[in-house]
């Protein structure tokens, strides 16, 4: 019988050595469970896990864990993301038990973007440990069953723990180191930031591989499909450390009018295809924001269902 | 240094609305240094403020002294035979300054006349930075000489985060990513295998979360 | 009622205002009655406090005439004044004070006319705006 860390949806189909796909879900700006389950059944089948993001761009939204657990009633495997900008290390740990309580199996450790750029900068911000900190916190928590201060927990947590990793965000000679430190404090799993230098970050994986990292940790890369040429511009010039080579540009720009989505679909299904040959890539990260229900479509397009069941 | 800025002429005249007889409080100690609470601003509001009250008709009597310092008793002690004559006083200190002189002169109203800001250094002249978040544990030496705590806006002991954009943070073109100086200053000096330890969790218990600190040094209490 | 004369207080620069002003008197040019002329070595030296004094002790007007930006003997004096000049026209209009009663000019050396021109100009304004108090 296979030893599982936590035998989440997605943890058993890395182990089998599948090639994973997930997907993300924003919570809605309210409590309002329709969109939840409206997204949710989008993505059932077409993805392993689901990332639900926590007061993404530091706007309020319903609170990750319980999107989680609208998710799970669903029938999906939520990855519950937390960021370090809202919380101290009481309230982290508080979540994580609860969580884990609820049978929430994946976890994702994030920075989180600084709340200035969101819906109240006036706020106080918390940063008492770090995104690499959080990810030694719930191992530890998980594996020795003991709180930071080193006392026991009554029943530890189980989780599967992911970080996120961006290949092109300066200073880039660092990242590699980054990335490897995250999976030495603890990260069974990484979901890149959306890739769409597709040679720099071959480059990228081919020193991850070289160092060996991708065989302590599952590395999925990230994509986003580009709507249309002005959210193509949005990210590579508004968004930090995220490159979109100028070909991607004139190649949904040519696509002509009312198209350029098809062809940001096309394009993010040759990227996972290429990702799939990719050595080192253990999977797909696919953040179709506010896009859900194309991805079905982009699934089936990149050879990606059915999506395995492992037992 | 303690970096302040001087409050909007405004805000400290709607403060002192209806008080007459006026003192204004300076020091020469970080304030002066930062151009804000010296003789010479003292002066400045001074001057505005009667300006501004002989404009509304009153008739105001505004003093001013500059004190070597406002977070000393000794100095504090130095307004004694003056406070007397005042309804208010106008201090231009750091926040420490006010409540000293309010601690020794219950009787008498005091007023802040300036924003302290942050402990920091002129960068050029006209031009404040901060450097130091006062956590009371320094761990700058393990960051090629420059304090994550203070100057990344996460705080982060392992950083850079992935908003590092151009060696400038997430947050503003306005503001240096740290991380990025110190991963390219550490690495220039060989010692990246330093960068690559986890830096454990923070003990936040010397900085203000500590709850509001104060420091004895017994050799030194009479 | 007694007609309003205004008090206005002029410091100008010992380079280009200066010789500005020595033209203008051998044109025969004449400035208005009470304006105080100070001369400074540099409009560079003059303080805020300088300014808000003139204001405190009663003028209704103050002016500072300075040489051209690029002309400065002392390099950038007169920069560092307009930016003072800005900085407490803003502190003036938060003390219920009309930030017009405070201006700076620069002139050339030769114009002897402009000097006299923008003492009458200050004149005028302040005629429109009044006793200061």
């Amino acid at each position: 019988m296979t030893e599982y860390k936590s035998g989440s949806n997605l943890e058993k189909v890395l182990k089998a050595g599948h090639f994973a796909f997930t997907g993300e879900c924003g919570p809605p700006r309210g409590a309002n469970v329709e969109a939840v389950r409206k997204k949710a059944q989008h993505l059932k089948g077409c993805v392993d896990a689901v990332n639900v993001t926590d007061n993404q761009t530091a706007v309020v939204r319903m609170s990750s864990w319980s999107a989680c657990l609208i998710l799970k009633e669903e029938g999906l495997d939520p990855n519950f993301q937390m960021v370090c900008r809202d919380r101290n290390r009481l309230a982290m740990q508080s979540d994580i038990l609860g969580v884990s309580a609820h049978g929430i199996k994946n976890m994702l450790c994030l920075s989180g973007d600084h709340q200035r750029f969101g819906d109240h900068p006036e706020a106080k911000n918390v940063y008492d440990i770090d995104s690499i900190q959080l990810i030694s916190m719930v191992k530890k928590m998980r594996d020795e069953g003991k709180f930071l201060n080193g006392e026991q927990i009554d029943v530890p947590p189980k989780l599967f723990i992911g970080a996120a990793c961006n290949p092109f965000a300066e200073p880039l000679e660092f990242r590699v180191y980054r990335l490897a430190k995250k999976i030495e404090a603890g990260a069974d799993f990484i979901q890149t930031q959306c890739i769409y230098n597709m040679d720099r970050f071959r480059e990228f994986m081919k020193r991850v591989v070289d160092m060996g990292l991708h065989e302590k940790c599952y590395i999925l890369a990230g994509i986003t499909p580009l709507k249309s040429v002005g959210m193509a511009r949005y990210m590579a010039t508004q968004v930090p450390g995220m490159e979109v080579p100028e070909e991607l540009i004139k190649r949904l720009k040519g696509a002509g009018k009312g198209k350029a989505a098809e062809e940001g679909i096309k394009i993010a299904v040759e990227q996972i295809q290429e990702l799939r040959e990719m050595e080192g890539v253990a999977g797909v990260h696919l953040m179709a924001i506010e896009w859900e229900h194309r991805v079905p479509e982009i699934a089936k397009l990149a050879g990606m269902l059915p999506r395995p069941k492992v037992e | 240094m303690i970096v302040a800025e001087a409050k909007p002429i405004k805000e400290i005249l709607e403060m002192i609305d209806g008080f007459n007889k006026i003192l204004v409080v300076g020091c020469k100690g970080c304030v002066t240094v930062c151009n804000v609470g010296g003789a010479k601003e003292v002066a400045i509001l001074a001057s505005a403020i009667r300006i501004a009250k002989k404009k509304k008709g009153k008739d105001v009597e505004v003093g001013e002294i500059t004190l070597e310092r406002q977070c000393d008793p000794e100095y504090i002690e130095e307004l004694r035979n003056i406070v007397q004559n005042y309804e208010a006083i106008v201090s231009l200190a750091c926040g420490v300054g006010p409540q000293f002189i309010s601690e020794r002169y219950p009787e008498i109203r005091v007023f802040p006349g300036v924003n302290t800001r942050f402990m920091g250094g002129a960068i050029e002249h006209g031009v404040w930075a901060e450097r130091c978040a006062g956590c009371g544990q320094c761990v700058i030496h393990y960051f090629g000489g420059m304090c994550p705590i203070a100057r990344c806006s996460k705080s982060l002991m392992n950083g850079p985060c992935g908003g590092s954009n151009h060696g400038k943070c997430e947050v503003s073109p306005e503001i240096d990513c740290i991380w990025d100086k110190i991963v390219r200053k550490m690495m220039a000096q060989g010692r990246l295998d330093e960068l690559l330890k986890i830096r454990p969790p923070k003990s936040w218990l010397t900085a203000r979360d500590g709850g509001p600190r104060k420091m004895v040094r017994e050799e030194l209490v009479k | 009622m007694q007609e309003f004369k205004p008090k206005i207080v002029a410091f100008y620069c010992s380079n280009c205002a200066s010789s500005a002003a020595s033209i203008s008197n051998k044109l025969n040019l004449f400035l208005p009655e009470n304006i105080k002329l100070i001369n400074v070595p540099c409009t560079g030296r003059i303080e805020i406090l300088h300014l808000l004094k003139a204001f405190e002790n009663g003028a209704d007007m103050v002016y500072v005439v300075g040489c051209q930006e690029d002309s400065c003997q002392y390099i950038n004096g007169i920069l560092k004044l307009k930016n003072r000049v800005a900085y407490l026209k803003n502190m003036l209009e938060q003390m219920g004070i009309e930030p017009q009663r405070l201006e700076v000019f620069s002139l050339y050396a030769g114009k002897g006319q402009d000097f006299v021109n923008v003492a009458n100009e200050m004149l005028t304004k302040a005629k429109e705006l009044g006793p200061i108090y």
